[in-house]
């Protein structure tokens, strides 16, 4: 736990090979940091402060900007209730009541047990099948206080596994363009030059 | 990989699915929706349920394919013959028959289903695709016309007639300020520097909106080919698409599709056999609504914090790395490929004297159709609620329509018959924004609403200027005070002084766009913040407010 492990590092220098700044790379790494422990801890941010060549200060300052960075563990899961509008509306509220009392916790902590996290949200652009709510972003709709119920069950007794990642993982898919392919991590400084392209097409005409 | 989630499913989700090959022309189809909305509703189940019957019942000539969002989400999940035109809605895995039967029925070219209002009213450009092709099938959207527009580009366009192409059609940016998008172009192409980046817009946040991940969804191909052209047209080589992580699904089928656009020559060096290289690449935010803003997106991107900055210099001039950068929302790109295949003069022709083209809603609240819809511009909002959308849930009467999210306002009944344009609704003290539309009956509070507005813009203030950290949550306080009923006349004449304030001296469009559900709310329903400050009663029942204590 803590600094990226060996095979994340490889796909960290992967990522910051796509860019012509290594810096630019600091939020996928945050993001491949979460993956691996399901928050950021300090190490990691020291260890993504080496590898983008910054201070850990920075990479501290850029992950707190973030609402999905967690500095401290949560939950295996973590429940985002919608509560803007639309879901507000269709009673978001009495829904994250509803939670709160099942969990046995406020908004914004942990079960005891580790396994749940229960956190407001704004507007997950599901407003038409409001009130909705994420898992680990991995949407729920038109949920009902009965519904929050069976979920809360089926992720003690775990049986959303398969469809529901751990905190942490985001799209399940990751990108692979090796670096000698990348043509992102020219750095802008050394080109000066149109595309060669461009110069082809407007001749042609 | 199917990033779906489903009511009950205690079973594993992924199944491969093995649809029955259909041997000869296909006479009839179902088009079984897979967008966000269906897929929580078992449509997976429904599709290869409707894929064995089919199989069983030897319908050896129909073809049963997944599509993206057919719009109507209220009524998922959806299945459609298009050959009859016929819809079957709440579609529930163990009772297909009456499909099947359809299906074994359909006559190509024989009678049609008269489509249903909420259908006929629209006119699709951007969703044109949306439920008729399967998202993550290349060929699919190639059979559909795909890829024709860069074809024809790339072959016998320069970049600068490609320019003029979109300057001619009046395309507007449909992030939600409406620049000129041909305008902007010219200016990313004529700035000096090199490389040039291309950034597609797709960190959508309003509350309300999710056209954005709708289209990434059910027609990514459409946004690359956007891109590519654009790219084109400016000289750009390298693109990025910044996306909610929110959106799993919408970001795996984009991944899919880079992908297989880039193993058939649709991206990457020498596209379609000619000089032009073009890459893109999948960035993912983090959470911050704000990163929607231009400069705060680079930043972001720059591995900062997703703070905006001044502006001038524009990203077109200085953007990406401070090199000349185009940024356009996911909507914009979806319209380049239309444009340039029916000509820029076509899409002048559509909309009205200053916006031009269609424009995609997302339709909630309280109104019987909710979904995503796509309509001229200039439509009437009475069209939109009423014929489209099916009037008001329970036969209410309708109160308000807010678009426009966090920096809109609330648009009363007086103007339903106004056409929805860019302009009409600054006039109206709204705002078209990305394109959200909640429906209001007279169980909401206006004062409520603005209070829920400004609790979002507080939490989503990046904190970088004063006017908006502070004077978000000020406001929020007052609002606060208002639909508590401890306010005072004073209180409210303060907040209009202070929504003044933030939005004159605000950074970005957040902050200047913050005090708008205040001052559209208090502009038609000032009554309604009357009422709870001076009697002290919330009209809608809907804020608790204590009843005032009684002077001994």
């Amino acid at each position: 736990m803590a600094r990226l492990t060996e095979s994340n590092v490889k796909i960290a220098r992967e990522i910051i090979g796509r860019y012509p700044r290594p810096k630019s790379a600091t939020i996928p790494l945050l993001h491949l940091a979460q993956e691996q422990d399901g928050y950021v801890t300090n190490e990691a941010m020291s260890h993504i402060a080496d590898l983008v060549g910054c201070t850990a200060a920075e990479v501290l300052g850029t992950c707190t900007f973030y609402e999905m960075f967690k500095m401290e563990p949560v939950g295996k899961y973590v429940i985002n209730i919608c509560g803007t509008m639309s879901c507000a509306l269709l009673g978001a509220h009495e829904l994250m009541h509803h939670a709160e009392q099942q969990l046995g916790i406020r908004a914004g902590s942990t079960t005891p047990d580790g396994l749940i996290t229960l956190e407001h949200a704004e507007c997950q652009a599901a407003c038409t099948e409001a009130p909705c709510l994420q898992v680990n972003y991995r949407y729920r709709f038109r949920v009902t206080t009965e519904g929050i119920d069976q979920l809360i069950d089926d992720l003690r007794g775990a049986k959303l596994t398969e469809e529901i990642p751990p905190h942490g993982t985001v799209a399940r898919v990751r990108q692979h363009i090796p670096v000698n392919v990348g043509v992102g991590a020219v750095d802008p400084d050394t080109v000066s030059t149109a595309p060669a392209w461009l110069a082809v097409k407007e001749e042609a005409k | 990989m199917s990033e779906s989630s489903a009511t009950t499913s205690a079973r594993p989700r992924r199944r491969v699915v093995n649809l029955p090959a259909h041997v000869g022309p296909t006479r009839a189809s179902a088009y079984v929706c897979e967008a966000v909305s269906c897929l929580s509703m078992q449509s997976h189940d429904v599709l290869l349920g409707l894929g064995e019957r089919v199989a069983a019942a030897g319908l050896t000539d129909v073809e049963v394919k997944r599509v993206g969002c057919l719009g109507l989400c209220a009524a998922g999940p959806l299945v459609q013959i298009p050959e009859t035109g016929e819809l079957f809605a709440h579609v529930v895995p163990d009772n297909l028959g009456g499909i099947v039967e359809a299906l074994a029925a359909a006559v190509p070219g024989g009678e049609r289903v008269p489509e249903a209002p909420f259908f006929s009213r629209q006119l699709r450009i951007v969703t044109e695709n949306s439920g008729r092709i399967d998202p993550e099938s290349l060929e699919d959207y190639v059979a559909s016309g795909g890829y024709q527009a860069l074809r024809t580009v790339l072959s016998t366009m320069t970049p600068a007639e490609v320019r003029d192409e979109i300057a001619r059609s009046g395309l507007r940016g449909r992030g939600g300020a409406g620049y000129p998008t041909g305008l902007k172009w010219n200016t990313v192409a004529k700035a000096i520097g090199s490389p040039k980046y291309v950034i597609c817009n797709a960190d959508e946040g309003d509350p309300g909106a999710f056209m954005d991940r709708s289209v990434l969804e059910s027609d990514p191909y459409r946004v690359l080919e956007g891109m590519a052209i654009a790219a084109y047209a400016v000289g750009a080589s390298i693109g990025y698409v910044y996306c909610r992580a929110e959106y799993p699904l919408a970001v795996s089928r984009l991944h899919k599709a880079i992908q297989a656009a880039g193993r058939s020559n649709y991206l990457g060096a020498s596209m379609l056999d000619t000089e032009f290289s073009f890459e893109v690449d999948i960035r993912q935010g983090a959470g911050a609504f704000v990163c929607g803003e231009e400069t705060a997106l680079i930043a972001s991107l720059e591995g900062g914090r997703g703070t905006p900055r001044t502006r001038p210099p524009y990203p077109a001039v200085a953007g990406l790395w401070h090199q000349p950068t185009l940024i356009n929302n996911v909507e914009t790109f979806a319209n380049v490929a239309p444009i340039i295949r029916k000509g820029g003069s076509w899409f002048a022709g559509l909309g009205t004297a200053t916006s031009k083209g269609t424009k995609v809603f997302a339709l909630a609240g309280r109104v019987v159709n909710t979904g995503l819809i796509e309509v001229p511009m200039g439509t009437t909002l009475r069209e939109i609620v009423f014929d489209i959308g099916g009037g008001i849930v329970d036969g209410r009467a309708f109160k308000a329509v807010q678009t426009g999210g966090p920096s809109g306002g609330c648009i009363p009944s007086e103007f339903l018959d106004m056409g929805v344009d860019y302009e009409s609704l600054i006039g109206v003290g709204s705002f078209m924004g990305s394109g959200g539309m909640i429906v209001m009956d007279e169980t909401s509070c206006m004062v409520d609403v603005a209070r829920y507005f400004m609790d979002f813009c507080r939490e989503e203030s990046c904190g970088k200027c004063v006017p908006c950290r502070v004077g978000t949550t000020q406001l929020f306080m007052l609002l606060e005070r208002i639909t508590t009923g401890e306010a005072t006349m004073d209180d409210l004449a303060q907040m209009e002084r202070l929504g003044h304030m933030v939005q004159r001296t605000s950074l970005c469009g957040l902050g200047q766009g913050a005090p708008n559900p205040i001052f559209s709310t208090l502009r038609y329903f000032r009554d309604e913040y009357v009422a709870h400050i001076v009697d002290r009663v919330c009209p809608a029942g809907v804020c608790s407010i204590e009843p005032a204590p009684v002077s001994t």
